[in-house]
């Protein structure tokens, strides 16, 4: 044993797991991928297309968005930041308007038999409006469902809705069921 | 009191790198591990619009992306500034979504195929009849989740 094989000299080891580890810090995107989860209407057979669903006037919140990104709602132009309290006051009905939705006794887990409201917010867009107003709306009518979960969850459970387990929210999610229906396209003189 | 300041008397000793690399490979294992290197080369300019009634996408390995935007400035030459479709590494029409759902559905199992989820991130300044039209063919192959992706907006 006239020579031993010197020892790898390890001091720069820490210096190449720090070059690789600021290779990865750098690289590194935590992103976390969120947005507005939404189910399409699953497709219509051709011959079925003409025999639309009857709802009663009352029961449908209209809101229309044109090219110009400007909203009709109900017949009526509204300022977007006004839109999540109309409809909001539009899907509880509280004071039984006969203009508003009509309300249908349903058996309802921890409420018993409570009156929920038959509405469905119908959205109509453009091929010219643009797709950060279309959110925005999805979002102000997506805050209103959630509002109003909320009020109830508070009132009935004294806990915010996001707290509750699953049985009370889905019964929460029963009064208020998210109904967004959109239509199927249609051209408005469009060139 | 005097003798704690002898002179020469005691050094602090140095403190022991030994352990150093150990720490450090701790650190890079940990970002290797949560790494996601990015799923693709974005072609187009996607600036995705503010939402706050938002929800986190579970499962990324369900997810299918699907972009939406101006094409970004090397590629205005090749394909105009009006807002493309991008799948996987390349520009796309609106009839290539059903081929590419079909594509991204042969690769999982059968039984998770009813749980995918197409996610669309959209720049805010598309026009609606682009996104409509890809919605539709989403529809014709029963791709019917889909998540609208937004930045996270906070309400007053």
């Amino acid at each position: 044993m006239a020579k031993k094989t010197p020892a790898v000299p390890s001091s720069s080891l820490a210096d190449i797991a720090f070059m690789l580890l600021i290779f990865f810090l750098v690289t590194t995107t935590m992103d976390t991928d969120a947005g507005l989860s939404r189910m399409l209407p699953p497709p219509v057979p051709k011959e079925q297309q003409s025999d639309d669903m009857k709802i009663k006037e009352r029961n449908v919140y209209v809101v229309l968005i044109n090219k110009y990104d400007q909203l009709l709602v109900e017949g009526e132009p509204m300022n977007i930041k006004d839109l999540k309290e109309k409809t909001k006051e539009f899907i509880a009905n509280p004071a039984d308007d006969p203009e508003l939705p009509e309300k249908e006794d349903k058996e309802i887990p921890f409420f018993g038999v409570y009156p929920v409201s038959k509405q469905v917010i119908s959205l109509q867009n453009d091929r010219g409006t643009s797709y950060g107003l279309y959110i925005q709306v999805q979002d102000e009518l997506a805050a209103a469902y959630n509002e109003l979960r909320n009020e109830l969850a508070l009132k009935k459970f004294s806990k915010p809705y996001d707290d509750l387990d699953k049985e009370r929210q889905d019964a929460i999610r029963k009064i208020y069921p998210q109904s967004i229906s959109e239509a199927e396209p249609k051209n408005y003189g469009d060139r | 009191m005097g003798k704690f300041r002898e002179k020469g008397g005691k050094e602090t000793p140095e403190i022991s790198t030994a352990s150093l690399p150990d720490i450090v490979f701790m650190l890079l294992f940990f970002f290797m591990v949560s790494t996601t290197m990015k799923e693709v080369d974005l072609k187009v300019q996607i600036n995705t619009p503010l939402a706050s009634e938002i929800k986190k996408l579970e499962k990324k390995s369900l997810v299918s992306y699907i972009y939406i935007g101006k094409p970004k400035q090397k590629f205005v030459k090749a394909y105009g500034s009006e807002p493309r479709i991008q799948l996987n590494d390349t520009f796309a029409e609106v009839k290539d979504i059903p081929d590419y759902i079909e594509a991204e559905r042969q690769q999982r199992d059968e039984k998770e195929v009813p749980l995918m989820t197409t996610s669309l991130k959209v720049d805010e300044k598309t026009k609606m009849g682009i996104v409509t039209d890809v919605k539709q063919e989403l529809r014709k192959v029963s791709a019917l989740k889909i998540n609208y992706s937004t930045k996270k907006a906070v309400r007053q």
